[in-house]
């Protein structure tokens, strides 16, 4: 485990509390008897075992609240990653956006990888008025543009919370969609248009 | 119920989950299940799986045509009464915490002598193509309806199978950063419209561990714990989780352990 022993080291480097210690420990274990559990199976390889500093540092503090440093250095290398798109164009087509947001595939090994991967928005978010099959991990997206307008530094913080969720909120549970490659930019675009245009049915 | 009212009730049932419009993955649990009993009554096409499982029990089979009467699960050679309830569990013979599925595999190698791997080739049927695991597996749970849950961390390595299930389950990983808990640690989320049990608190582990395996009507098929877990590892986007693997019994012993004292209904009938 190359990864994560670097981060561990990192860590240990910082001299964090002997409790945070004792996870990293129990991380290592966990993380050993993970890769002696799976098998690759197409496109799912094992190196998807393998956690970044984000995945480590978020599984270790599941039980005790993030401290304030580490939230911070969370936040700060996942907002390093954000790339805005091209020429500040930050909005695409909302019906396809509206189809990205409906489907569920993509990057599961029983899935085509020759498909485009869908963001699954529904799974955890309410959108349009019409789909009332939504689910509720995440906050209720109903009028997203049409409650916060559509300036620039409103689309710049959506951009970034769909590019890569944990800038904002540090261990969020959802996706970072532009970050770990599941969407591209221009379905990220597509995604911005269902939250913003006026014409679409979030807005409605 | 009759053998072949019942073969009549699972073609039915596949017939009807495969029409799109009768039952779309957006259907509600709720919904599904209450309409596969409008139709249905409580007849549980698990009992098919059962009967098989009892055959495959009590015949003697294998390379060495023996039953599998000798095969121990906890309670003594051949006692099945309530002891699904009680795994995952330490084994002297083998010197490790074994799930009912691992337990099996190792009892029908080793009295019986089939080839590992021809049983794993076939741990979760596909319609013509039937599982020998699943119908035992069926057989055996349904020995413990109406036990107790009861699984014990005394030994230290059904302590470390338990820790390990823990940190499996909060382990973030993958593409999308899922862990377990992203889906199943907070009570009254959903999934579309699934609900999603709170795994890490008795109510949901409860109500959740004690009703699988399960007959799962858009499938047609009987599934195991062993294939539930898998199927969420698949919905996490991770690889194939293995049979029987430290992690697959280590979740299996920690959501047991939150589900200490609930009581066996199992097989159930799900979406
Ligand atoms: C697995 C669950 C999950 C999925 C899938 C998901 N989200 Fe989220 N989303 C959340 C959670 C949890 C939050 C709250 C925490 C946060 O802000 O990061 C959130 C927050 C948001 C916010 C910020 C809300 C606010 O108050 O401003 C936006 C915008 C958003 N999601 C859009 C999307 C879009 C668009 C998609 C699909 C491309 C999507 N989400 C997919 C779970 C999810
Ligand atoms: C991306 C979301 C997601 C993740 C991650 C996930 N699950 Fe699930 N899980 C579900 C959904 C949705 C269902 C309900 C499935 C259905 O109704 O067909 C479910 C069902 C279950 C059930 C059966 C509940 C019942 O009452 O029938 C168990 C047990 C379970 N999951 C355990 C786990 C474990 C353990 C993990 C981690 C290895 C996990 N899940 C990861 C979404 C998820």
């Amino acid at each position: 485990m190359p990864q994560l022993s670097i981060w561990l080291m990192a860590l240990a480097a910082a001299s964090f509390t002997a409790k945070v210690t004792a996870a990293d420990a129990e991380l290592m274990r966990v993380t050993a008897a993970m890769k002696n559990s799976f098998e690759a199976k197409r496109q799912a390889t094992l190196d998807r075992l393998d956690q970044d500093e984000t995945q480590a540092l978020c599984t270790s503090y599941t039980d005790s609240p993030l401290p304030p440093a580490i939230a911070q250095r969370i936040a700060a290398a996942n907002r390093a990653t954000i790339r805005p798109p091209a020429a500040g164009q930050y909005l695409g087509d909302w019906k396809r956006g509206e189809q990205i947001a409906e489907t569920g595939t993509g990057l599961q090994f029983s899935d085509d990888p020759s498909k485009p991967a869908g963001g699954n928005c529904y799974a955890c978010h309410e959108l349009s008025g019409v789909e009332m099959a939504f689910g509720t991990i995440g906050p209720s997206l109903r009028h997203y543009g049409k409650l916060r307008g559509a300036t620039t530094v409103v689309l710049e913080m959506a951009w970034g919370k769909l590019y890569n969720s944990n800038a904002q909120t540090p261990c969020s549970n959802m996706p970072r969609f532009g970050h770990r490659g599941i969407l591209t930019e221009q379905q990220l675009k597509d995604v911005m248009a269902y939250l913003f245009d006026s014409a679409s049915p979030v807005n409605q | 119920m009759s053998m072949i009212r019942c073969t009549t009730l699972v073609s039915l049932a596949v017939l009807i989950v495969s029409s799109p419009a009768t039952l779309r993955a957006e259907t509600s649990t709720v919904d599904a299940i209450a309409e596969y009993h409008a139709m249905f009554g409580d007849e549980n096409p698990a009992e098919l799986w059962q009967l098989r499982g009892k055959n495959l029990w009590e015949q003697p089979r294998g390379p060495k045509n023996v039953a599998l009467s000798k095969c121990d699960l906890g309670l003594g050679a051949g006692v099945i009464d309530g002891a699904y309830a009680q795994l995952p569990r330490w084994f002297d013979d083998t010197q490790r915490v074994q799930d009912l599925e691992s337990r099996l595999v190792f009892c029908m190698v080793t009295l019986q002598g089939f080839a590992e791997e021809r049983l794993l080739k076939t741990r979760f049927g596909d319609g013509p193509k039937k599982s020998e695991l699943e119908a035992l597996t069926a057989y055996l749970v349904a020995a413990s309806r109406g036990h107790k849950v009861a699984v014990s961390l005394t030994h230290p390595a059904e302590q470390a199978a338990y820790d390990l299930g823990r940190g499996a389950f909060f382990y973030r990983a993958g593409p999308h950063d899922f862990a377990c808990a992203t889906c199943h640690g907070e009570a009254g989320k959903r999934i579309r419209l699934q609900v999603l049990p709170k795994l890490t608190e008795v109510e949901g582990a409860r109500s959740a561990y004690t009703s699988w395996p399960a007959y799962r009507v858009s499938q047609g098929e009987l599934r195991t714990m062993e294939w539930r877990l898998a199927d969420c590892f698949r919905q996490q986007r991770l690889p194939q989780l293995k049979y029987g693997s430290e992690i697959a019994i280590g979740l299996t012993m920690f959501l047991a352990k939150n589900a200490n004292g609930g009581v066996m209904t199992a097989p159930a009938i799900k979406r």
